[in-house]
């Protein structure tokens, strides 16, 4: 293990001193770019999916704001645990996304360590890389507002309220061995990472999580990250609410204290009646957390007989352990079949064997984690935050919600969101 | 990136008469007149000598007077306003843009001046509206997850 180490260090430094002829040595074709554009797209290039692959009535969820943008996985279409990466949700906290050349792109770390580095992505690509499959989840995914929104834009219920959530194997660098490399000074705990986007999109990391699984990606699901997922650069921080991933990464410092930056401090805290109306704030991982994806709101069941349900499981704490379905609104509860594999802080999937005898249903589905945790129902997280009256309830902004979720199939076959109904 | 002693900070001053100005012709577009809010968030809670306290409802959070340390509001400014032009601001105008804002929100005189040294030391009124008091990582195992 200590010569393994030592050999990677030495292997390290080797690649530091190249850093600076690689740099410039490798100009860009770009001759041969402008000829190409052209030529009509070849769209087998990179594959488009069938035109007649898309489910009826459904599509991918988009929400635009001045200052924010979000597009929804759309869960009620999806199988087995990864993510396309064209599919991944995006939440981001401007209009616009930057278009990086990566050739004018530096990651640097600095602050509270010995040796501030800095480097290019292609620098980092030399370096040795591991391949994770994570969740990321938004921290607002599931917010009780989202329940009754009506805008045709934002796709079926299972996507705009559940579906900023999503799972894709990373590719890259583990922050632990850039800041072994960098050597962190005593005294620090901390990390803000910023953000080469418009609003510089800045986040507080514990050290000892940076230290534990935390990686620097280039790649995700086997090809570059995309810009919308923070191309050519991101955190990726498994089980920790989203915003710790920033994205288009390009200055990681290491301090003393955390910095409650503008974001995590004003967007990322929320006031609570069990506080007393203070906020809570630096609520990092993401707890166990369930919902069934087909049949859900919006679907439609054809006919009476055998229908397999189907949804995914994920938790911030570990791997999932078991999953329950009530298909009888939670009077009975049955355990579902996990698929391999299951990963720890990855998305898991369930199914679970069903006749639909044509009769009104509540469909609803229940994690466990490996530590022991039961996903609760939106009452009991309710009455543990203070908020007591249905109304508030409804508008709740809150976050880290990972209530169980209700669908309910009329006896047409239609499937409805029943969370407040 | 600013951090909550202010450590980071450049010299430069500013006050709020010199902010008012400045937000009137580079933020007042978005965020109104008085920092109301407009097509961009409202940035005034209180008013010139009387702060808001404690609680404050989700919908007043964007209030400048939530932070809880003086130096993110002149750390955001710097890095990302205005949205049209991320960091075109001179230190100067971001240390004039926060006076005045702390102004209108009842947190410092009209009179006063920010600098590096006079900024970090201003007393938020929600200072200690956030729990845990201080952020910890891994969390007090005692604490369900849902806290």
């Amino acid at each position: 293990m200590d010569s393994n180490r030592s050999g990677r260090r030495r292997f390290l430094k080797h690649a530091a001193a190249l850093a600076g002829l690689a740099a410039g040595a490798a100009p860009p074709a770009s001759g041969q770019s402008a000829g190409s554009e052209a030529q009509p797209k070849d769209v087998h290039i990179h594959g488009e999916p069938s035109r007649f692959a898309t489910t009826p009535g459904s599509g991918r969820g988009v929400r635009l704001r001045l200052d924010h943008m979000t597009y929804y996985t759309p869960l009620q279409d999806s199988a087995g645990i990864i993510t396309p990466a064209s599919l991944h949700f995006m939440q981001t906290h401007s209009s616009r996304l930057p278009d990086i050349d990566p050739q004018q792109h530096r990651l640097t770390i600095h602050g509270m360590v010995d040796r501030p580095l800095s480097f290019t992505l292609e620098e980092l690509k030399r370096l040795p890389s591991v391949s994770r499959i994570y969740f990321v989840e938004c921290h607002g995914n599931g917010s009780s507002v989202l329940h009754g929104t009506d805008d045709p834009k934002m796709g079926l219920p299972v996507q705009y309220i559940h579906g900023m959530t999503s799972c894709s194997e990373w590719t890259g660098v583990p922050l632990s061995m850039l800041l072994n490399e960098a050597g962190v000074q005593k005294g620090a705990g901390w990390l803000v990472s910023e953000g080469a986007d418009e609003g510089k999109f800045t986040h507080t990391l514990p050290l000892a999580k940076a230290m534990d699984d935390v990686i620097v990606a280039y790649a995700q699901n086997g090809e570059p990250i995309r810009p919308e997922q923070g191309y050519p650069l991101r955190l990726l921080v498994p089980g920790f609410e989203g915003p710790s991933s920033v994205k288009w990464l390009r200055h990681i410092k290491v301090v003393d204290q955390p910095y409650m930056t503008w974001n995590e401090s004003m967007n990322h805290s929320i006031p609570r009646p069990d506080l007393g109306g203070k906020s809570r704030w630096y609520h990092f991982e993401m707890a166990p957390k369930s919902v069934i994806t087909r049949p859900s709101g919006g679907l439609k069941i054809p006919g009476r007989g055998f229908y397999e349900i189907t949804g995914l499981a994920w938790s911030g704490g570990g791997a999932i352990r078991k999953v329950e379905v009530s298909t009888d609104g939670g009077r009975s509860w049955k355990e579902a079949n996990l698929q391999t594999p299951v990963l720890p802080k990855a998305h898991t999937r369930f199914t679970f064997d069903w006749a639909w005898d044509g009769e009104e249903a509540v469909l609803q589905s229940r994690c466990t984690d490996d530590q022991g945790e039961v996903q609760p129902s939106l009452a009991e997280l309710y009455r543990n935050w203070g908020i007591t009256d249905v109304a508030s309830q409804k508008t709740s902004r809150a976050i880290h919600i990972n209530a169980i979720q209700p669908w309910r199939v009329d006896r047409d076959g239609s499937v409805h969101d029943a969370m407040f109904s | 990136m600013v951090g909550p002693e202010g450590k980071e900070l450049p010299p430069g001053r500013g006050t709020a008469k010199e902010g008012a100005e400045i937000f009137a012709k580079r933020c007042a577009l978005c965020h109104g007149r008085n920092g109301e809010g407009g097509s961009a968030q409202r940035l005034v809670l209180g008013s010139p000598g009387i702060p808001h306290r404690s609680p404050f409802k989700d919908t007043e959070k964007s209030a400048t007077s939530y932070y809880p340390y003086p130096t993110i509001a002149w750390d955001y400014i710097n890095r990302a306003m205005p949205a049209n032009k991320p960091g075109s601001l001179t230190p100067d105008e971001v240390y004039a843009v926060v006076a005045f804002l702390f102004y209108r929100n009842g947190i410092i005189q009209e009179s006063d001046v920010l600098d590096a040294k006079s900024l970090p030391k201003i007393e938020m009124p929600n200072r200690n509206g956030f729990v845990p008091a201080v952020p910890v990582w891994p969390p007090d195992p005692k604490k369900p997850s849902w806290f």
